[in-house]
Parts: C-alpha cells; sequence; structure tokens
C-alpha cells in the first residue's frame, strides 16, 4: 500500500447524497480478477450515456476536473455493496482522497486498506469546499498529519481520524503483516476454543 | 462508582472472540469464513505473492452464486458464455483446489447463494463470528451470530490469519412488539425500521432486533430482517438465539449431533441481552401499526405503505433531501401523488439472498395457487421469474409442488443463484423496465441499466405479478 501523507490536487465537488457503491464502480466490472484498471468502469453510469458517449455535464467529464485527485460529495458516501473494486477504481482514476460529512462503514474500512483517504468534515464546511471547488481555483491541500483540509481561498479545517489508521496511512503498512506479529495469541484461542467448542473442530 | 451494568448480545460474542489487541484494534477471531467468486481472487493474488497460506481451510466454505446462470448449471462452468464470468468462476476453482478449501461448485445441489447456504447447512451456527466479502453477510444474525461483510483486503487478512482487525460497534436495538396484520411480515418490518432510521441511521451500530413480534418470526423471517441491516447502515443485525433458532438447526449436516449438541446447546444457550445491558439507542415499532410496505425510489429508505402514494420532493427537509427525490423520481417514471399502486410492472423477482428461502417460496405460491383457483394467470406482458436460493430450496420446492403452481401460473421456475439481485448474470432489467423485486437495493442500475426497482416481499411480488401492477397483497389473501 502507497503511503498518504500530503495531497495538492484539484477537487471536483459531486453534491450528491447516498452515492452508492453500485453508482461508484456498477457490476459489470466486478468480474475481474485484478484490482488495476477500474478506472474505466467509475462511476460509469454518470460517465458514459448508454452508446458509451461521454455525457458532458458530469463534472469528472468537465476539462476543468480531468485531473481531479479529490472528490467532495454528499452524506453516506459508499453505502451497499462492500465491493473493494469501489476504493480500486477511485484510486486507479486518480482520486486520493474523497471529502464528505459522512461514510458508510464498510467503505469507510476498504478506504484505509487501500490508502485511500476519507475525510469528514461538517457540512457546512464540506458546502463551502463545494462551492469553492466549483470555481476557477479548485486545488484543495490535505495534509495528514495536521489533520488538516485547505480550502482554494485558504480556509482551513481540521478533521478527524483514529490515530491508529492514520499511522498506517502514513507509512502505508500492511495489516496483515502486523496481525500475524500476534501469531502466539491466534494459536492460544484456537487452543482453548478446541476445548470449548470441540464441535467446531472438523473430525 | 457506578454499578456495572449487564452486557448485550453483541458485547458477549464480540469478548468470546477477541484474541489480543493491537493499538487499540481488536484482533477478532472468525469462526466461518464464507467464500464466493467475485471478492476474493484479488485476495488469493495477494496471499501467493506474499507465500502466506490459509490459516483455517476448514473454517471457510466457497461457494459460487454471483455470476451464475439461471439456467444450464449441470453443464458445469465450461459451459457460462460469459467469458469474463467464467474466467471469474474457474479462478474460484483453481484457488480452493490449491489452498484446500471445501467448495460447492455450480451444478451441486448444496450450492446456491452463499447466505442461504451457510444457515442450510447448519455452518452458521449462534455464538460464532462470520464474514465474508459480501454486505449481506448481515443475514447470518438471525441465529445470534455476529456477521458482516468485509472487503477483499479483509477476506485476504482473514484468509491469512483467521481474524479481523476490528473496533468495537455501538449497541442499538429495535424493538417490534404485537401482532402483525395479515399479508405482514419481516420484510414489511425492515423496509418500515429503513423508512425511519434512514439508510444511515445504523452506521457505526450493531442491531438486534428484539420484542414479541421478532420472537415470533420464523428463522427465515428473522435472516431477511437481518439481510436488510446494512441498507440501514449497520454492518451486522442480530437475532438472540431461542428454541425457533435450535429446531432450525437440529440434524442440519454441519451441526453437532448427540452428546456434542447438548454441549453446543448450552453454550448457545448463554448468547442474550442482559436484563441490566445499556443500549446507545433503542427504537420502538408496533408491528399492528405496518403495512404491506414497498419502496417508490432509488434508496432502501424511499418506502411507503401500499396504500400509500409517491411523495411530492418539496415535502423533504433538506436541499440535498429535495435533490436526491427529484432525481430519484425522474430515474423510477413517477409523478408526485400518485397511488403506488397505478405503477405497472414489466418484470417480477422472486430470490435473493432476503427471499429466497422455502418459506419465501411457499408465501408466493400461495398468492399463485390463490390466483390460479380464480382463473388469473401472471399478467399479459409480465416477466415473472422465481430462483431459488440453493439446490437444496429449490429440491424441497419441487418436492412440495410449488414449481407446478408458479409454472401453471405463468411464471419461470429458474436454477439457484443471485441472478437478478444485481444482474451480474444474464437476468438483467432493460432500461425503463420496472420490476417488483423481493431483493434489497433499488439502486439505480442495480438490477440493469436503467432499470426500475420497487422492493417488497414475495408475497406481494406475487401480487403484482399477477395483477401486473403494485398492488395490495391483501387483496390476494
Amino acid at each position: 500500500m502507497e503511503a498518504f501523507t500530503r495531497l495538492d490536487a484539484p477537487a471536483a465537488p459531486l453534491p450528491l447524497s447516498n452515492i452508492d457503491t453500485d453508482q461508484i464502480i456498477p457490476k459489470q466490472f466486478l468480474k475481474t480478477v485484478e484490482r488495476a484498471g477500474l478506472a474505466k468502469g467509475l462511476f460509469y453510469e454518470y460517465r458514459f450515456d448508454e452508446q458509451g458517449r461521454e455525457k458532458p455535464d458530469f463534472v469528472l467529464n468537465q476539462p476543468a476536473y480531468k485531473g481531479a485527485g479529490v472528490l467532495i460529495t454528499g452524506d453516506n458516501f459508499g453505502c451497499g455493496s462492500s465491493r473493494e473494486h469501489a476504493p480500486w477504481a477511485l484510486m486507479d482514476f486518480g482520486i486520493k482522497a474523497v471529502i464528505s460529512t459522512s461514510f458508510a462503514d464498510i467503505f469507510y474500512n476498504n478506504c484505509f486498506q487501500n490508502g485511500l483517504l476519507p475525510v469528514v468534515l461538517k457540512a457546512e464546511q464540506v458546502a463551502q469546499l463545494m462551492d469553492e471547488a466549483r470555481g476557477g481555483n479548485h486545488v484543495v491541500s490535505i495534509d495528514l498529519e495536521a489533520q488538516t483540509v485547505t480550502s482554494p481561498s485558504g480556509a482551513s479545517f481540521t478533521f478527524e481520524i483514529d490515530a491508529q489508521r492514520k499511522q498506517k496511512m502514513l507509512q502505508g503498512l500492511d495489516a496483515i503483516g502486523e496481525t500475524l506479529q500476534a501469531a502466539p495469541s491466534i494459536d492460544l484461542y484456537e487452543q482453548k476454543r478446541a476445548l470449548d467448542r470441540p464441535w467446531l473442530e472438523r473430525a | 462508582m457506578q454499578p456495572m451494568s449487564g452486557k448485550t448480545l453483541y458485547d458477549k460474542i464480540w469478548d468470546a472472540h477477541v484474541v489480543d489487541t493491537q493499538d487499540g484494534e481488536a484482533i477478532l477471531y472468525i469462526d466461518l469464513h464464507l467464500i464466493h467468486e467475485v471478492t476474493t481472487p484479488q485476495a488469493f493474488a495477494g496471499l501467493r505473492v506474499n507465500r502466506r497460506p490459509v490459516r483455517r481451510p476448514d473454517r471457510t466454505l466457497a461457494v459460487a452464486d454471483h455470476n451464475v446462470p439461471t439456467e444450464g448449471q449441470a453443464l458445469g462452468v465450461d459451459a457460462v458464455a460469459d467469458e469474463e464470468a467464467r474466467l471469474q468462476l474457474q479462478t474460484l476453482g483453481r484457488n480452493v483446489a490449491e489452498y484446500g478449501i471445501e467448495y460447492f461448485p455450480m451444478g451441486d445441489i448444496r450450492n446456491g447463494i452463499v447466505h442461504v447456504v451457510g444457515p442450510e447447512q447448519g455452518r452458521t451456527q449462534p455464538g460464532m463470528t462470520i464474514v465474508c466479502g459480501d454486505s449481506h453477510t448481515s443475514t447470518h444474525g438471525a441465529f445470534g451470530a455476529l456477521a458482516h461483510g468485509i472487503g477483499t483486503s479483509e477476506v485476504e487478512h482473514v484468509l491469512a490469519t483467521q481474524t479481523l482487525r476490528q473496533k468495537k460497534a455501538k449497541n442499538f436495538r429495535v424493538r417490534i412488539e404485537g401482532e402483525p396484520a395479515p399479508g405482514v411480515g419481516a420484510k414489511d418490518y425492515a423496509l418500515a425500521v429503513i423508512g425511519q432510521i434512514g439508510t444511515a441511521g445504523g452506521t457505526g451500530y450493531v442491531i438486534e432486533y428484539a420484542g414479541s413480534a421478532v420472537r415470533a418470526l420464523s428463522m427465515e423471517g428473522r435472516m431477511t430482517l437481518c439481510n436488510l441491516t446494512i441498507e440501514g447502515g449497520a454492518r451486522a443485525g442480530l437475532v438472540a438465539p431461542d428454541d425457533t433458532t435450535f429446531d432450525y438447526l437440529k440434524g442440519r449436516p454441519a451441526t453437532p449431533k448427540g452428546g456434542a449438541w447438548e454441549m453446543a446447546l448450552g453454550y448457545w444457550k448463554t448468547f442474550f441481552t442482559d436484563d441490566d445491558a445499556v443500549f446507545d439507542r433503542e427504537i420502538v415499532l408496533d408491528a399492528a401499526q405496518i403495512a404491506p410496505t414497498v419502496t417508490w425510489g432509488t434508496s432502501p429508505e424511499d418506502v411507503v405503505a401500499i396504500t400509500g402514494h409517491v411523495p411530492d420532493p418539496a415535502s423533504f427537509e433538506t436541499p440535498d433531501k429535495r435533490a436526491s427525490a427529484e432525481r430519484a423520481l425522474e430515474y423510477m417514471g413517477l409523478t408526485p401523488g400518485q397511488p403506488i399502486t397505478e405503477a405497472k410492472v414489466d418484470v417480477v423477482f422472486i430470490g435473493s439472498c432476503t427471499n429466497s428461502r422455502i418459506e419465501d417460496l411457499r408465501s408466493a405460491a400461495k398468492i399463485a395457487a390463490k390466483a390460479l383457483e380464480g382463473g388469473r394467470k401472471v399478467a399479459e406482458g409480465v416477466r415473472a421469474m422465481v430462483v431459488p436460493g440453493s439446490g437444496l430450496v429449490s429440491a424441497q420446492a419441487e418436492e412440495e409442488g410449488l414449481d407446478e403452481i408458479f409454472k401453471a401460473a405463468g411464471f419461470e421456475w429458474r436454477e439457484p443463484g443471485c441472478s437478478m439481485c444485481l444482474g451480474m448474470n444474464p437476468d438483467k432489467l432493460t432500461s425503463g423496465q420496472r420490476c417488483a423485486s423481493t431483493s434489497n437495493r433499488n439502486f439505480e442500475g442495480r438490477q440493469g441499466r436503467g432499470g426500475r426497482t420497487h422492493l417488497m416481499s414475495p408475497a406481494m411480488a406475487a401480487a403484482a405479478a399477477i395483477a401486473g401492477h403494485i398492488a395490495d397483497v391483501r387483496d390476494f389473501l
């Protein structure tokens, strides 16, 4: 996993609530056995019409937002299906952070497994960022160490993030390697479990 | 000092599975890991790159469900027409063979939707922790198991360590009390709850369902209720195990037998919420006040009683909600104020991990049989399909003659799988088609690009098939 420390990138406003992971990456792209290459399916039905032509109105199709690295969006982003293809598609497209008032639990977890930073801000802060991002200058700065988002006009907002998750993001740490350091505890638990709940062991 | 309060069911399962704590995160032991073709290939690839084994192949079970066609399954994977789907299924077959994981492949009578198979085989048991790379893993909470969906990186983590790193969620109790009216059941309860708390209302919580109406539900009904918990934002739903649970489990292939059964039973009976336990949030619903419920929009919180009308976007509180409602109505092709029963359907889908179990099929077949008696069938121009949740559900239904009733009434009787719930296989809506569906998500494009989904119970879906429009099941009882 790539570490996330600091990001200065154009931000695209997507002012819709409850954007579910079916919208982020529709089913037809889930048949892949790879992690890479999902950018083509990102927001597919928002980006393309039924003939596969780009819809010019959609924010990520507008020239000003083509290289967006940040997405600013409405409440409860990432609800629905657990598909990790959603953060994979966002990352593959070049989005490295998503700013919202709230995220759905599974999506939020999945972000941290992939170095995609989900930033929770207050409703009025998200609204201000959304407004500013609609203007000519839409570069937003995110400093994970300092836990701040700086708007194009220079307004600075602090965000909360779990301390452990922050450290792992900053260092790009692999969770499995870390858990395996606790292998003796897992061994012990399994031995105890085999005694307490023997019916769970295969004969 | 304040007296210690009791524990909730969730607290008890959690405490029984904490292996260790690292940096404030619990390492939680996982008793059962269910896997399927769509969310695992990248996890196995990750194991291979890092030369890591699967820690407990014996606590892992694989099925093929998301991608499979609902016909011709006896021909096997090689006959799957969609090249990418075929490759994904073949990849799962190779992965389980390499790592020694038990697998019910396509065509095996035990195969079916992962959340139907686990309980049916008796793999799902009270007090367990269960995960799967699928958000509807919440279904298994019906047995008093802590069960939730995980992403593919976490699938890899569980394969490698048989544990999951977790922060504890908060406790939320939903009590449903009283007697429901005829024609009202678990699906209506679930939609009513989501309508009340909203699609993010349960975020950060585990929900325990309690109350006399919940206790009165069968295991199938409890599974429907817990299944839809994720649509209210909570990752897991729970119902404390009781005699209904134990009766369901007894004699299933993977449940303990003889002395081991008694031992397990004693253990399972310790999983209930203490009287003095404190919940962070609690709501109470009166079952008698819940009508047969359907969705009108593109979020599961967009619910309306069958006697109700399509809402006016202007009636919503915030600009965000108004914009979402306007967008939903345009997408759904509905007008504010229109009675919901005016919506004509093109397709009826009875199936999915929410509603494809034997009891679901019986309740739909009852409506179909009643219609047949009155000389009625599926309305002209409506395609109605029934997709059983597993090969065993299908066999049971055929033994009871339900397939014959459905076929005589003009329904298609198909082979098991996730099917049109998410349209990864060939069962899809085309643009503009309206569907009465027993599934779990009415998101834009969920059942096919441009498709319009109305969620409802199996009996309501069967009634819609006969009427040709969304209909009140109470007119068909």
